[in-house]
């Protein structure tokens, strides 16, 4: 099984032009017998931000896994470029308080973290005050920045943020995009971001793939996909600019999807 | 001093030496419980080596290897929780030790050395297994510090960086199962744990970095041997249980200083502001 992927992998696969990172083709993940993703074609070139919205269990997280490498288990086709350097920042990070660590020594375990970019990466992320604080003393937003730091270490081909702005409140929100459309700028490198809320990564993202139940039920540029009947139905146009982001009263029962106007 | 002393004081500051560094990242990985479970299997491991006719240390390793597999296994494919299967398996391995050597009648085993440790009577031979099984151990931890510590920060971003997980998680429960080998003659199967776990939490309240931490508690675990063979040599205590009451008292020495040192620094803080 996991010999026959590599394989097929190996063999011919999706076209990997030279601004191409990672491309899957007809990718089906499937956990025990439930299918996690279904064929699910993505692209991600250099200097693309793209973003993957949609509920939680909608596969989000394993298609970042499949396209970092992290999950090698698949059907279908993944292609990465030649020693593409990926930059990974986890969705959960808790450090237990038994622990003493720096950010410092955090950052000094990464594998390039020694003689790395380290001046370019701390400067960039802006955690230069940040190193000699105990990292479980970090929030949430200075957490996420060190940890953006570290995967900046190696100088990233891919940079791929698991729902980088959970936990955030909206000033920390808008900072950590704007930091990221710093990077992408900076680096050059394709950024792979997880939200749940496309409001959030509007500005910041060249594409957007609204994923439902391991099936892509649109893609395109976020105005676009915004406008989408599947990604409306998904969703609710609540969640529109146009109107408040923060919760507002519902004339309906919960679980139900909304479609105003 | 007696040389029975000597070498109960090398042996101990053998196991503490190693014991500081490993306890270190059992209190960090939350494996407590899984260190007591396989220590308290340590007794199976005896009695296979004298049903085989095995060096008990060796037996010991090997059923605590065994163990230390299957609860790997069991946990990725269980349906309960981690307390309660590391309980079954914690007690049914200790009972099921201490009827197999009551199974063999030519046998006779001073059960109370095995469950509290005899450090007295350690003998040069045992000196010798302990020092050399502590090096092997503290060496192989060294060479693998920095995935193992990377793995413990966060297992998905090890993995992200190619850190190999399940050979370092397999090499760590072996390293586990050594160091109880050795920990059994000092302090007993059933105190195993204590000299983990209280050295590593007493020296956690200074340490500012994981080195600083681990080789505290190794410097911490000296200092309860070198107390627990005083208070057994004044009070005639059993020393075992004795070694673990220095290091709990230690431990609360160091929560009392640490505590109202930081209660001097708040006052004065709130005395600037």
């Amino acid at each position: 099984m996991f010999g026959l992927t590599v394989g097929r992998r190996a063999s011919a696969g999706p076209a990997v032009d030279d601004d191409t990172l990672v491309a899957a083709q007809r990718l089906t993940v499937t956990r025990g017998q439930q299918p996690v993703l279904c064929n699910v074609d993505v692209a991600v070139k250099a200097g693309q931000v793209v973003t993957l919205v949609g509920p939680n269990g909608s596969g989000k997280s394993t298609l970042v896994q499949v396209l970092t490498g992290l999950i090698r288990d698949h059907q279908g086709q993944v292609r990465r470029r030649d020693g593409l350097r990926v930059g990974y920042v986890p969705q959960h990070f808790r450090i237990d308080r038994n622990l003493p660590i720096t950010a410092r020594r955090f950052m000094k375990l990464a594998p390039r973290g020694r003689h790395g970019n380290w001046d370019s990466a701390v400067a960039d992320a802006g955690v230069a005050h940040l190193l000699d604080r105990p990292m479980q003393g970090l929030s949430g937003g200075e957490l996420r920045r060190v940890l953006l730091a570290r995967a900046l270490l190696s100088r990233p081909h891919l940079l791929a943020l698991d729902e980088p702005a959970a936990g955030l409140d909206q000033r920390g929100q808008g900072e950590l995009y704007r930091l990221i459309r710093h990077i992408r700028e900076r680096y050059g490198c394709g950024v792979l971001v997880v939200s749940h809320d496309l409001n959030l990564v509007m500005a910041a993202t060249d594409q957007v793939l609204c994923l439902s139940e391991g099936h892509i039920l649109c893609r395109g540029a976020p105005e676009s996909v915004r406008a989408h009947p599947e990604y409306l139905a998904l969703f609710g146009s609540h969640l529109g600019p146009e109107t408040a982001v923060f919760p507002h009263a519902h004339d309906h029962e919960p679980g139900e999807h909304c479609s105003h106007g | 001093m007696d040389d029975f002393l000597i070498r109960a004081m090398l042996a101990g500051f053998g196991l503490a030496v190693v014991a500081g560094p490993l306890g270190s990242f059992v209190v960090w990985r939350r494996m407590a419980y899984f260190g007591d479970t396989l220590a308290h299997s340590a007794l199976l491991g005896v009695a296979l080596g004298f049903l085989v006719g095995l060096n008990i240390n060796f037996g010991i390793v090997l059923v605590c290897g065994a163990l230390a597999v299957l609860l790997v296994v069991l946990r990725s494919r269980q349906r309960l929780a981690d307390d309660t299967i590391l309980g079954i398996m914690a007690h049914s391995s200790l009972s099921l030790g201490l009827v197999a050597l009551a199974f063999m009648e030519h046998v006779r085993v001073d059960l109370m050395a095995y469950l509290f440790g005899d450090i007295l009577s350690v003998g040069q031979m045992e000196l010798w297994w302990i020092w050399l099984g502590g090096a092997a151990v503290l060496a192989v931890l060294v060479l693998i510090w920095r995935p193992l510590l990377t793995m413990t920060l966060h297992e998905e971003l090890a993995r992200a960086e190619g850190v190999p997980i399940l050979p370092l998680q397999l090499l760590f429960m072996a390293l586990m199962a050594g160091v109880i080998a050795i920990a059994m003659n000092i302090v007993g199967i059933l105190l195993v744990t204590s000299l983990l776990i209280i050295p590593a939490a007493t020296a956690r309240l200074f340490a500012r970095t994981p080195e600083q931490m681990a080789v505290l508690a190794a410097l911490l675990g000296c200092v309860a041997v070198a107390g627990g063979l005083r208070g057994s040599w004044n009070w005639d205590l059993p020393t075992g249980p004795a070694i673990v009451v220095a290091a709990t008292l230690l431990f609360s020495l160091a929560m009392v200083v640490t505590s109202s040192w930081r209660l001097v620094v708040r006052r004065e803080q709130a005395a600037d502001g």
